[in-house]
């Protein structure tokens, strides 16, 4: 192995040496001018992402524990331009409230280590790399919702979430040394070769997909859900929501379609009945949610529900609408709530009751936010539609039209609640609307990005054509 | 740049430009040019359409196919015939007239604009698409501006009227979703490829298990949008509270896309679940026929009066198309037509009575003959049109959809056929009540004497709309002409 093969991990070792860069940083900083740390991890990052995109060698690692192919860097860099969304949604509130309590480098080096732990989670080539990768991408999250100090909510939150993580990965890990027990192996193509459904491996199965489903937040893992999105500052709540379950649903996926391929007969139903309970809960909860943050925690959870019908497949046709319906998610769901963080940076209100009148003094904010909803309850022509229309197909595909029928229940369902919002902004008039404010510029710039991907990355099919390209390097 | 492409791309323009419009002026006067150049093209089209059917003898004519997503062989994929010729017509006249009767639109003038022109790029993307995956695209772009256009600019129960439309068209198109995807899968029946293409899949004969099946779903998912029967609720909610504008859009051509579906898709591609299902949907059409013109009768406020109208005339269309034979379904496209006109001026009327009178109840409005004689005169020609007398639209279509509908010999279909005929006479009882009441009689509030004359814009509105509708009545023939010949191949499947 010589030094050339540690190229395959460029995304790692890159992000890393952000990471590092960084802490240095950090010491040349002058106490006056400590926000300046914030346009360095921006700027790095960004370099990051634009490096991430340059071509790259795939293969293994380490015995195999390392493995990349085409799909996972694609998915790394969709990753990475999730991350770098969010920056530079956060970079004013951590600008305004971070910095001021002396955290702005452990904010970046938290969430970076968190993005990392997803790298290795995503480009695992056995369980324990997976497991590693796994917790380094939560713990670090559960210190960051506990970031806002002088928060009681945000602390909780941030209890919540370690405990609940805590128990999912540790009910995780007890499937997978089952899973080792029956196959006597960690290795993913060992396991392949081996693995059959007798009744310890289903039990270790039952117990891996358990630990996953929480930080997808399928029902009945979702309790958590709500009340850390609410608790949590509102950049890690997005990036809950939206990179830590792409992430998640990523490996969910593809451990289902390849290693646990010879059990599919036992997951399909899984998948169904959950993905049927995942739309209904999630949506049915969502009705009532008064704040914007519990409000799309639900929605998230519902989302998530929808994505199980592109999972049902097991082929890849469904790992090229998961994947797309992913990408397009990221933006969708970064738009809605950086719209939210916009106005609560600048007013501290979060609740639906406060958006009222919203179009009236602020048209480009509410613009973002109807763009972001459309594409949430799938709206054509605005991405969402297609994410979602795709995956519907790759459901029929399989024949199953009454799930698919049920899932379009809930879309209307859906629609009802992401239209509360719209009546809130646009439709109705309030006396003490949201007077007119202007964003600083990283905030309108990681708004604008989301609304052009909004936009444009629906009726762009070679976007779709190329990762269906993707999609069979899994296979 | 092709000749149906720009029936999309212009109205896309126009929204471009109203972006960076300032003021009420700006908005109206761009929207006004906008919907003019569409009207000019839509006018275009039917001679060019001519000129091309004399010469190519395909289905669909003016087509052009661009591949959009390769894995599911989705193209975007246009072309018309005669019936898709003639709805464009009708949109381009309506939208046109639409923009005149909103000259005075002073709240958010840009964005009530943007949302009435998008609406009409649903409309005509949907009437001109021969690809299921861009018709249903279409469709729901037409749907949700109704939400807005409804929500900001209503009036009354607006919030509630706007939510319940938008809900139960996009839970309908949610169901229709679901028909299309089934109609998808089993496009490769024959052994080809799977495929959206309308004519394609129309070559196939998909199992007569999965017409079953599907049929329903795709029939109830476009003909909610039609008003049938127990899911015509969202309709005269939502047609009262909309201003006017977007009741004449609403009505006049909305709804017609419940129909052209059911044409386009639901029997042309499903016919063998059309003749297994059709006696249910015969029922509901029957019900929703009569049902409706029995409400128009007890209600006082003239915008659902007219609502149930339409639910009454629309239902009559789904009637006729059920009926499964020629000259019904040529009486079924005329009446779309004539109802889209008819519907479109009364909207326009009412809105103008209503913005003098600032009142919509008949029972307090009288001997307005005398007062606002123009607005009065042509709120009888239309309601005359309406009830069907000689010479206007309406019996041209009514005429046919009765001979053909008496085509069908057995017994059912003949019960059918004489329960909708009696709406006939229904029709008449409420539009004369209202002549009666609201234009004849005693002028009963001094308020009403010195009403606003009818300004240049107004004319020019109700004209644009009440031409065709003369025009259909006095020479229907190039019309129906025009549809009979469009409507062969789409009989064939069915005999």
């Amino acid at each position: 192995m010589d030094f050339n093969s540690f190229l395959l991990m460029r995304h790692e070792i890159l992000l890393l040496a952000v990471l590092l860069l960084l802490v240095v940083a950090e010491v040349f900083i002058s106490q006056y001018k400590k926000s300046s740390i914030v346009h360095l991890a921006i700027f790095l990052f960004g370099i990051h992402t634009i490096i991430g995109f340059l071509k790259i060698d795939y293969g293994s690692l380490f015995g195999g524990m390392f493995h990349t192919n085409a799909l996972v860097q694609f998915f790394k860099n969709v990753l990475n331009v999730g991350v770098f969304i969010l920056l530079l949604q956060s970079g004013d509130w951590i600008q305004e409230k971070i910095v001021r309590q002396n955290g702005g480098t452990e904010f970046f080096i938290l969430l970076f280590s968190s993005l990392l732990g997803m790298y290795f989670m995503i480009s695992a080539g056995d369980f324990l790399m997976f497991y590693l990768g796994l917790e380094l991408s939560t713990l670090p999250v559960a210190a960051l919702a506990a970031y806002e100090i002088t928060k009681r909510k945000s602390s909780e939150s941030g209890i919540k979430l370690i405990l609940s993580a805590a128990l999912a990965s540790g009910v995780s890990l007890f499937g997978i040394s089952m899973l080792y027990a029956t196959s006597g192996s960690i290795y993913f193509t060992e396991i392949i070769e081996v693995i059959s459904s007798n009744n310890l491996t289903i039990l270790g199965f039952v117990f891996f997909f358990a630990g996953l489903g929480f930080k997808i937040s399928l029902v009945p893992f979702h309790f958590w859900t709500a009340d850390v999105y609410e608790g949590a500052p509102i950049s890690i709540a997005s990036y809950l929501s939206v990179i830590s379950k792409g992430a998640a649903v990523f490996i969910l996926m593809i451990l289902l379609f390849t290693v646990l391929k010879p059990l599919m007969h036992i997951w399909e139903n899984m998948v169904y009945i959950i993905a049927i309970i995942t739309m209904f809960v999630g949506n049915l909860f969502a009705l009532r949610q008064q704040n914007m943050k519990r409000f799309l925690a639900f929605s998230s959870i519902a989302q998530a529900g929808f994505i199980l019908l592109g999972l049902i497949t097991g082929n890849q046709l469904g790992t090229t609408t998961v994947v797309y319906f992913v990408l397009i998610y990221i933006f969708s769901n970064l738009a809605a709530f950086g719209v939210v963080q916009a106005i609560s940076l600048q007013t501290g209100k979060e609740n639906m009751k406060d958006y009222e009148g919203l179009y009236r003094t602020n048209p480009n904010l509410s613009l973002v936010m109807m763009l972001a909803l459309f594409s949430l309850a799938g709206i054509p022509p605005v991405a969402g539609f297609f994410g979602k229309f795709f995956l519907f197909t790759a459901a029929a595909s399989k024949g199953y039209y009454l799930l698919v029928f049920l899932a379009v229940v809930n879309v209307t369902i859906s629609l009802y609640y992401y239209l509360l919002v719209v009546r809130a902004m646009f439709l109705r008039q309030s006396d003490n609307a949201i007077p007119y404010f202007k964003s600083k510029i990283y905030m309108r710039f990681g708004l604008l990005i989301t609304a052009i991907g909004i936009l444009v990355l629906g009726i762009y099919s070679p976007l779709y054509d190329y990762i269906h390209e993707l999609s069979k390097t899994i296979f | 740049m092709d000749i149906l492409s720009l029936f999309i791309i212009v109205p896309i323009i126009t929204i471009l430009v109203l972006v960076f419009t300032k003021n009420l002026k700006q908005a109206r006067v761009v929207s006004m040019v906008g919907s003019l150049v569409q009207l000019g093209m839509a006018i275009n089209l039917v001679f060019a359409y001519f000129k091309e059917k004399s010469i190519d003898d395909s289905i669909m004519v003016f087509t052009k196919d661009v591949v959009w997503f390769e894995q599911f062989n989705i193209h975007y994929s246009i072309g018309v015939d005669g019936i898709s010729v003639a709805l464009l017509l009708l949109t381009s006249i309506v939208v046109l007239a639409g923009v005149f009767i909103s000259w005075k639109m002073y709240d958010l003038p840009k964005e009530f604009f943007i949302s009435l022109i998008v609406l009409s790029v649903g409309v005509y993307g949907f009437f001109i698409s021969i690809d299921l995956f861009t018709m249903f695209v279409f469709f729901e772009i037409a749907v949700i501006p109704m939400y807005l256009l409804i929500g900001i600019w209503g009036s009354g129960p607006k919030e509630y009227s706007a939510m319940k439309l938008t809900l139960m068209l996009m839970g309908a198109s949610a169901i229709l979703l679901v028909g299309i995807l089934g109609i998808y899968f089993n496009s490769d029946a024959n052994g080809g490829a799977l495929t959206f293409n309308i004519l394609e899949i129309a070559q196939v004969n998909i199992p007569f298990e999965a017409q079953k099946l599907f049929f329903p779903l795709t029939f109830i998912g476009f003909a909610v949008i039609g008003a049938l029967f127990p899911f015509h609720t969202w309709s005269p909610d939502g047609h009262a509270s909309a201003p006017t504008a977007v009741s004449m859009l609403h009505a006049g051509v909305l709804m017609k896309l419940g129909g052209y579906g059911v044409f386009r898709v639901a029997l042309y591609l499903l016919p063998l679940g059309a003749i297994d299902w059709s006696w249910v949907f015969i029922i509901l059409s029957v019900i929703g026929v009569v049902y409706g013109a029995l409400s128009a009768i007890k209600q006082t406020d003239l915008k659902y009066i007219n609502a149930y109208s339409s639910v009454s005339h629309l239902g009559l269309v789904l009637f006729a198309l059920l009926m499964l034979n020629k000259t019904a379904w040529n009486g079924a496209i005329l009446q779309s037509l004539s109802h889209g006109f008819m519907t479109a001026l009364f909207f326009a009327l009412i809105g103008m009575i209503y913005g003098r009178t600032h009142t919509r109840d008949i029972t307090k409005l009288g001997g307005l003959l005398k007062v606002i004689p123009f607005i009065s005169v042509i709120y009888v020609i239309a309601g005359l049109a309406s009830l069907g007398l000689p010479g206007f639209s309406g019996f041209v279509a009514e005429m046919n959809i009765f001979v053909g509908a008496f085509q069908q010999d057995d017994m059912f279909m003949r019960v059918a056929t004489i329960l909708s005929i009696s709406v006939i006479v229904i029709t008449a009882v409420y539009i004369l009540r209202v002549v009666g009441i609201m234009l004849m009689g005693p002028i009963k509030n001094d308020g009403y004497l010195k009403l606003e004359k009818v300004t240049w814009y107004e004319r020019f509105g109700i004209l644009l709309l009440l031409i065709p509708i003369i025009g259909i009545g006095v020479a229907p023939l190039w019309l129906s002409d025009m549809i009979l010949e469009s409507l062969d191949p789409f009989i064939k499947g069915l005999l």
